[in-house]
């Protein structure tokens, strides 16, 4: 935030993207899981159910996503999601040292933000990893899984369809992972629940 | 160029006089004069009425496959071991036809040599199938398996989708032919593709996994379960394949499994090189399966559970600092 004034940070299709793909990807964990453990728990989805769950909501998240992809190629949102190699080590580590000390201590935080940065080289980071390779893996195996015809039968003497459905689980997992981090993470605004409230207003307060 | 024409022609040529010579060694001598008529379209007739040779067409029903023959369980039979002796004389006694053939049990029953196969509780268990049920003794074991042609494909094929196709086929020579259809019911051919329209992804299903697999109950103690259930009572419970703990495994993947378990003396999932790897038998099991409900590899159950809570600890005590520290 620079010298404390508002900032519109997310615009209103980004909001709405962002809505979708959250509401999608809770179906599709919660779907998942109950695929995953279809033999456990009462609180879990059926298997038809978690089925017939689990493939809508991936067809709504991958129509998501090219809204997604599309909107930062056409927009000016792109620009934060450029990869800077240069010091990013450094970068890393502080935003790191502050989340395990330095915020404890009172200190600013090493990257505020502003228009020309809205996310911290972390944050920056873990979003390019989820949005630009986790979920495209996801989209491809999840595809495949959709029409496993389509997947090779045989890849290096495994099952093509095996490796295709571990790949998805590991990634879909991390994914679920990444998820329970970002949800804590946007609890640090001052209070917990700001950044809660600007991806619904779309302003940075 | 001519020479290498010549080569290929003589190793084609050689190749396929070997075929043809090993489907020959496979089928016992005395056979060739049944098989002669018995192979072909055709076949010469003395008609006492007309004083003539003639040539008739062959029922097409009565017409071997000579290749099936070779490499059917009972390849090694003489035509007589199982037809009356009477087939001997040509033009065969028409009466002949009405002869009542062989069953399994006739010769496997009892016998300590087909032990392994335990036919006398496949026999037991057919008697509870729904083919009993309304068939009775009319309901031979060749109304499934081809007494001419059968292979023990579930024993011996490592092909689990030749399994699945050997299998299934049996089962839609009557429920997708009307014509043999007819033989035990007289209602019409049932509508299979409209029953099952429940089923996702149901060509896949009839791809991978046999009818039986749902269709029947699954016996710890057989190898393929014969007791074939009313319709009302196939499972249409998916986790019942669909789990870490399925069905399969005790139906589809029972001979597999325990043959590698014999092989290694332990389920070679154990292993973590072994994670990936379908068996660690020297066969190559290239179609292992996988269905949804579960990863199949327990290790990653584990994995994904340290992450997990090793996750939530972080978040739990990162808060318990924010808020002390607040």
């Amino acid at each position: 935030m620079e010298n404390g004034k508002k900032l519109y940070l997310y615009p209103l299709w980004l909001r709405i993207w962002h809505g979708i793909n959250a509401l999608g990807i809770l179906a599709l964990i919660f779907s998942g899981i109950s695929l995953h453990y279809s033999d456990r728990g009462i609180l879990l989805l059926d298997f038809q159910s978690a089925v017939a769950v689990h493939n809508l909501a991936g067809v709504i998240v991958t129509v998501s996503y090219f809204l997604f992809v599309f909107g930062n190629i056409l927009t000016k949102n792109g620009k934060y999601y450029r990869v800077k190699t240069k010091g990013l080590p450094n970068r890393l580590t502080k935003q790191i040292q502050y989340y395990i000390s330095g915020m404890f201590k009172g200190e600013e935080s090493p990257f505020p933000i502003s228009e020309k940065r809205k996310f911290n080289p972390l944050q920056k980071y873990a979003y390019i990893f989820a949005m630009y390779l986790f979920l495209p893996i996801l989209i491809v195996t999840g595809i495949a899984l959709f029409f496993p015809e389509i997947i090779i039968e045989q890849v290096f003497q495994l099952s093509g369809i095996m490796l295709t459905a571990v790949i998805h689980g590991i990634i879909g997992f991390l994914t679920f992972v990444f998820l329970l981090v970002h949800l804590y993470v946007a609890s640090m605004g001052k209070p917990p629940g700001k950044n809660y409230k600007s991806i619904i207003t779309g302003w940075h307060t | 160029m001519r020479f290498f024409a010549c080569t290929l022609f003589l190793v084609i040529l050689a190749g396929f006089l070997g075929v043809l010579n090993l489907n020959g060694q496979n089928i016992p001598e005395q056979n060739q004069a049944c098989l002669k008529c018995h192979t072909s379209q055709a076949h010469t007739i003395y008609n006492d009425w007309t004083e003539k040779e003639e040539k008739r067409l062959m029922n097409p029903f009565y017409i071997l496959d000579t290749i099936q023959l070779a490499v059917g369980v009972h390849q090694v039979f003489s035509c007589i071991d199982c037809h009356s002796m009477d087939y001997e004389t040509y033009p065969h006694d028409g009466q002949l036809k009405l002869e009542p053939m062989m069953t399994c049990i006739d010769c496997h029953g009892g016998d300590p040599t087909y032990e392994d196969w335990q036919f006398d509780r496949i026999e037991e268990e057919f008697q509870k199938s729904v083919h009993y049920e309304l068939h009775g003794d009319q309901f031979s074991c060749s109304k499934c398996h081809s007494q001419h042609y059968y292979r023990a494909t579930a024993r011996t094929s490592s092909d689990l989708r030749e399994i699945v196709d050997y299998s299934n086929k049996m089962c839609l020579s009557c429920h997708d032919n009307m014509t043999k259809y007819q033989l035990v019911s007289e209602d019409a051919k049932p509508q299979l593709v409209d029953i099952h329209n429940w089923l996702p992804n149901q060509e896949l299903h009839f791809r991978r996994v046999r009818c039986i697999e749902c269709h029947t109950e699954v016996q710890d103690s057989l190898m393929v379960s014969h007791n074939i259930l009313r319709k009302e009572h196939a499972t249409k419970n998916c986790v019942e394949c669909h789990s870490a703990n399925s069905m399969l495994q005790a139906s589809l993947y029972k001979y597999q499994n325990l043959r590698v378990r014999t092989e290694t003396g332990e389920n070679s999932q154990k292993s973590i090189l072994g994670l990936f790897t379908v068996k660690n038998t020297q066969e190559d099991f290239s179609n292992e399966y996988y269905v949804i409900g579960a990863s199949r590899i327990p290790y990653l159950n584990t994995i994904f559970a340290l992450i997990f809570f090793a996750t939530l600890g972080g978040i739990v005590v990162h808060t318990i600092i924010r808020i002390i520290k607040k």
